[in-house]
């Protein structure tokens, strides 16, 4: 049965409701504006971290329409706004020549040859003079996994350079230090497919209904269900995922930003004390209880709730779903991760599942999510700085194994500290130690915190700038070199979802104009650059994605994320494949750690792992005494006070994050119009309480400002908690201050260096009332309190088809 | 009795580097993980000097009938510049490992005397300030190449 539904305004599609342990129903949605594609072509979308399979329609070179794949154990035929209406933005304004800034400062259309020219020119004059350390690297979580192991092993194995980052550091980094930390190496323990199985969720800053809409579906249509979940919601606003927590009889834990350590502290005392644990399990799988028991010891519900500015009773009630559900599955996301002590607070959640022992079995488990779609591939294969294949850069067996594998000198490697993250890497492009900084497949001029100073390092003279890009952005326009690079579909490749699974995406359409891929692009820069191994063949040894891969698989072979059992052909066809994929598991594991052991042995783990207050390294001779042998760490940290807390100047906290329509810095979102139109412009959301005190009304037009810039937005009274407001980040524009980040404060978590956007202290002036309401969606987290606001639609240019059971 | 003394050049110490560290981070404020990170551990410090204060008050402190003092030196003033930042961070170092043997030994003599409360004083500090020279290691280990080889 089909229906069709405007896909702008009903966000998660038609409900199919179904009872515990049944499978999730199937249910194809797709959008064709026009006629029947002439062929179908494999693929997975790549504007979300969730990975749903999809198939492009192609006709005549161009993609026409997008249907979910229903064989996809991800998404089971579901597509989200974003999927169903985003590859629309790929077909225009895309940049089909090289760009390079001439001596008058413009950026001037050129030849792809004379553009790469001039870069490896500069890079083989840099490595002359100053060496691999005057080299940085900046990418994307949206690259493909073989761009980024090739990337990788250009590096670290042609140029030697430990300076190399994704803007997964704004991301996703949380999320693998918290598993590092916790379980010795990255790596997600539980699966989508949980929720089917699962008595009670956990949403830990994550406002999933917008973030990723088809795993919300997938939880909605258990809600609406028999034997129903209970939600439990920590965020800040009244968020549909709140929403649904106070309606399945969970709770919403609208905590003050920067409290979540003393949240998380909380619940585990509570758990502690009300004799929740499973005692057998801590024994014999956990290290640290007693230092975990010790420091949580303070933190009372009464304690917690005059820290967090909640009840003492929701705190005792959430710990007591988390105590008493015979399933929990937990989520994590941005409003830990992005926030005030994110790898301690993310660990503690990981901490609540070892105390009950809930862990590695249908619908007990832990999503430390990621943001975006292949963010994953980029912390497995070392394009984030770390060693490919979760290697410990600590250890010298394990750089001796990718000495050998790439047919290097051990030295020749970088290991002699933690990689260099992105925070970093731009100081020193901003001291100009960095004098070739290269960003690909990523904004910062919009996505960084506190971007006066970034646009400052980027368009000084200190550090020679080059940027692969689809199109002309905020990060462009201050660059030396622009290369035009081919988006998703105009290339093959692979990408990895946040619960492991792999897809394979076809090349469906060519790339415009002089554009190529990424891994066209630094395969070229390294043959010109002449890098070559110890037998003098060329680093890389490969050219061609599906190479690429064969050379990951072996990279990749006999760690956590095996991929040895995996290849282009075993990925077409069906449903995306879950890693480790091996001889053992030649199908894919659905579940990590149902034997209770986990990789924390000392000569395999990834990290011999950071004190969480402050991020001082453990040394190898440390972690051995500590003898973790296969268990997993029990660790935490005091809440700390505030970096920037309020002041009278700047009395209100800042927190930023996404709206549904968007993904990022709108690149591709913002040119499809249903999305672009849904969600126009920048706003601000304010709480009713601090709109009456401030003598603010729906729609007026404030500037907000903090000690390093300020923007001016529409106000949208939302629901917020007093004293918090919140700004979409997706807007920007070099000169137009309406980007969140004109504001945001550089500050980092120790652990896992993820800048920590949702804190600072702003205010709000009036500058002129309203005229009409804020361009804010009504559909989401961004709900109006004022009744009369008109709805956000699509109309008919948003109808998509749902078919059920297909 | 010459644990008086060493008492003294603890109290002193940590106060010391507590001022240190402010000074160290806030003179490279640019620098945003060390400006935070020092914030957080001149706090440690601080209360480490009010951990101290009733064991001071029991035995005195009477570093100024020593002959010579061997008082823990602060900085004199911060330095710039990447190779300048890495040096105020080794003289932080210096400072740290000073007062963290200097624990050790008010340790010892707090177990001769089998005095439980500056025992229970000793394990609360000596830990926090190992963690800080712990810190200090990480974070020059990472900023040591780029200051030494290519920094301006």
């Amino acid at each position: 049965m089909s229906e069709r539904a405007d896909r702008i305004a009903d966000i998660w599609g038609p409900r199919s409701a179904h009872a515990r342990e049944t499978a999730w129903p199937v249910r194809v949605d797709s959008f064709i504006p026009g006629a029947e594609p002439e062929r179908w072509v494999q693929s997975a979308c790549l504007l979300c971290s969730n990975g749903c399979g999809i198939d492009l329609g192609v006709t005549d070179g161009r993609i026409v329409g997008v249907r979910g794949r229903a064989v996809d154990r991800v998404n089971h035929g579901r597509l989200g706004p974003k999927g169903l209406f985003g590859w629309q933005g790929q077909q225009r304004d895309r940049l089909t020549t090289a760009l390079v800034r001439d001596g008058s400062g413009t950026l001037v259309e050129t030849p792809y040859e004379v553009a790469m020219d001039l870069v490896a020119r500069k890079s083989r004059e840099l490595l002359d003079t100053k060496g691999p350390l005057s080299h940085g690297f900046y990418t994307s979580g949206q690259l493909m996994l073989e761009e980024y192991y090739t990337l990788a092993v250009i590096g670290k194995a042609g140029i030697g350079t430990p300076h190399m980052d994704g803007n997964t550091r704004l991301c996703t980094a949380t999320a693998a230090s918290a598993l590092k930390e916790t379980f010795g190496a990255d790596g997600q323990p539980g699966s989508y497919a949980d929720i089917e199985a699962t008595d009670a969720i956990f949403l830990y800053g994550h406002n999933m209904a917008e973030t990723q809409t088809v795993l919300w579906a997938r939880i909605l249509d258990r809600t609406h269900g028999p034997d129903a979940p209970r939600l439990v919601a920590v965020d800040p606003r009244l968020t549909p995922v709140a929403g649904e927590a106070l309606r399945t009889g969970g709770v919403h834990l609208a905590i003050r930003p920067g409290t979540n350590l003393a949240l998380m502290n909380g619940l585990i005392r509570q758990v502690l004390h009300r004799g929740w644990l499973d005692e057998a399990y801590v024994a014999a799988h956990t290290v640290g209880f007693d230092e975990l028991q010790a420091t949580v010891e303070p933190y009372t519900p009464e304690y917690v709730a005059g820290i967090c500015g909640v009840e003492a009773r929701g705190i005792e009630r959430a710990a007591e779903i988390f105590g008493t559900a015979e399933r929990v599955l937990s989520t994590v996301l941005q409003g830990f991760y992005q926030s005030h002590q994110a790898t301690a607070a993310s660990c503690q959640v990981n901490n609540l599942h070892l105390l009950r022992g809930l862990l590695g079995t249908p619908g007990s488990g832990v999503l430390q999510m990621n943001g975006q779609p292949t963010a994953q591939n980029n912390r497995e294969t070392g394009a984030d700085g770390d060693l490919p294949g979760f290697r410990n850069w600590d250890n010298e067996e394990h750089v001796a194994e990718l000495a050998e594998l790439w047919d290097v000198d051990e030295l020749k490697i970088p290991h002699c500290s933690p990689p260099t993250h992105a925070m970093q890497i731009f100081r020193y492009a901003e001291q100009g130690s960095i004098g070739l900084l290269w960003i690909a497949g990523t904004n910062p001029a919009a996505s960084m915190p506190d971007l006066p100073r970034i646009r400052r390092i980027l368009s000084g003279d200190q550090t020679f700038v080059v940027v692969n890009e689809a199109y002309r952005n905020e990060t462009t326009e201050l660059a030396d070199v622009v290369l035009p690079a081919a988006l998703w579909a105009e290339r093959a490749g692979t990408y990895t979802n946040a619960d492991r699974t792999v897809h394979l995406t076809e090349q469906a359409v060519p790339p415009p104009g002089e554009a190529c891929s990424d891994l066209d692009i630094w395969v070229d820069y390294a043959r010109r650059m002449g890098f070559t191994d110890r037998s003098g063949r060329s680093i890389p040894r490969w050219s061609q994605p599906e190479e690429a891969f064969e050379a990951w698989k072996q990279a990749s072979a006999g760690r956590p994320c095996d991929y040895s059992g995996l290849s282009y052909d075993k990925l077409r066809g069906g449903s995306g494949i879950q890693w480790p994929c091996n001889d053992e598991h030649p199908d894919g594991l659905e579940r990590l750690y149902a034997d209770s052991h986990f990789p924390s042995d000392t000569d395999y783990c990834e990290s011999y792992g950071q004190d969480l207050l402050l991020g001082a390294a453990t040394s190898r001779d440390q972690h051995r005494a500590t003898n973790p042998a296969g268990r997993a760490l029990l660790r935490t940290a005091a809440h700390q006070p505030l970096h920037e807390p309020t002041s009278p100047n700047y009395p209100l906290l800042l927190t930023t994050g996404r709206t549904v329509y968007h993904f990022h810095t709108r690149t591709k979102t913002g040119r499809a119009r249903q999305l672009q139109d849904a969600a126009p412009a920048v706003w601000v959301e304010v709480s009713p309480g601090d709109a009456a005190r401030l003598g603010l009304s729906e729609g007026d037009l404030v500037r907000v400002s903090s000690v390093r810039g300020w923007l001016e937005a529409l106000v949208r009274v939302g629901r917020g908690r007093d004293g918090t407001v919140f700004i979409p980040f997706h807007y920007g524009g070099n000169d137009s201050h309406t980007s969140a980040n004109e504001l945001t404060l550089t500050s980092w978590d120790p652990v896992s260096k993820q800048p920590a956007f949702k804190s600072g202290a702003v205010r709000l002036t009036l500058l002129r009332a309203a005229t009409g309401p804020a361009p804010a969606p009504t559909t989401a987290g961004s709900a109006p309190v004022d009744a009369a606001v008109v709805p956000t639609t699509g109309g008919p240019a948003a109808e998509a088809v749902s078919t059920a059971g297909a | 009795m010459h644990l008086s003394t060493y008492l003294g050049l603890l109290h002193d110490g940590e106060q010391t580097l507590a001022g240190s560290y402010r000074q160290v981070g806030e003179g490279h404020q640019a620098e945003a993980d060390v400006y935070y990170a020092c914030l957080t551990v001149a706090a440690q410090c601080d209360e480490h000097v009010s951990a101290l204060a009733p064991v001071v008050e029991r035995y005195g402190e009477a570093a100024e009938q020593v002959p010579e003092r061997l008082d823990a030196q602060g900085l004199s003033s911060v330095r710039s510049g990447g190779l300048g930042f890495l040096r105020d961070l080794h003289e932080l170092y210096a400072l740290c490992s000073f007062l963290d043997i200097t624990w050790t030994m008010v340790g010892q003599a707090a177990r001769g005397l089998a005095d439980a409360e500056l025992l229970q004083v000793v394990g609360q500090c000596e830990s926090q300030t190992s963690l800080q020279l712990r810190w200090l290691a990480t974070r020059m280990k990472v900023a040591a190449p780029q200051a030494l080889i290519v920094a301006s």
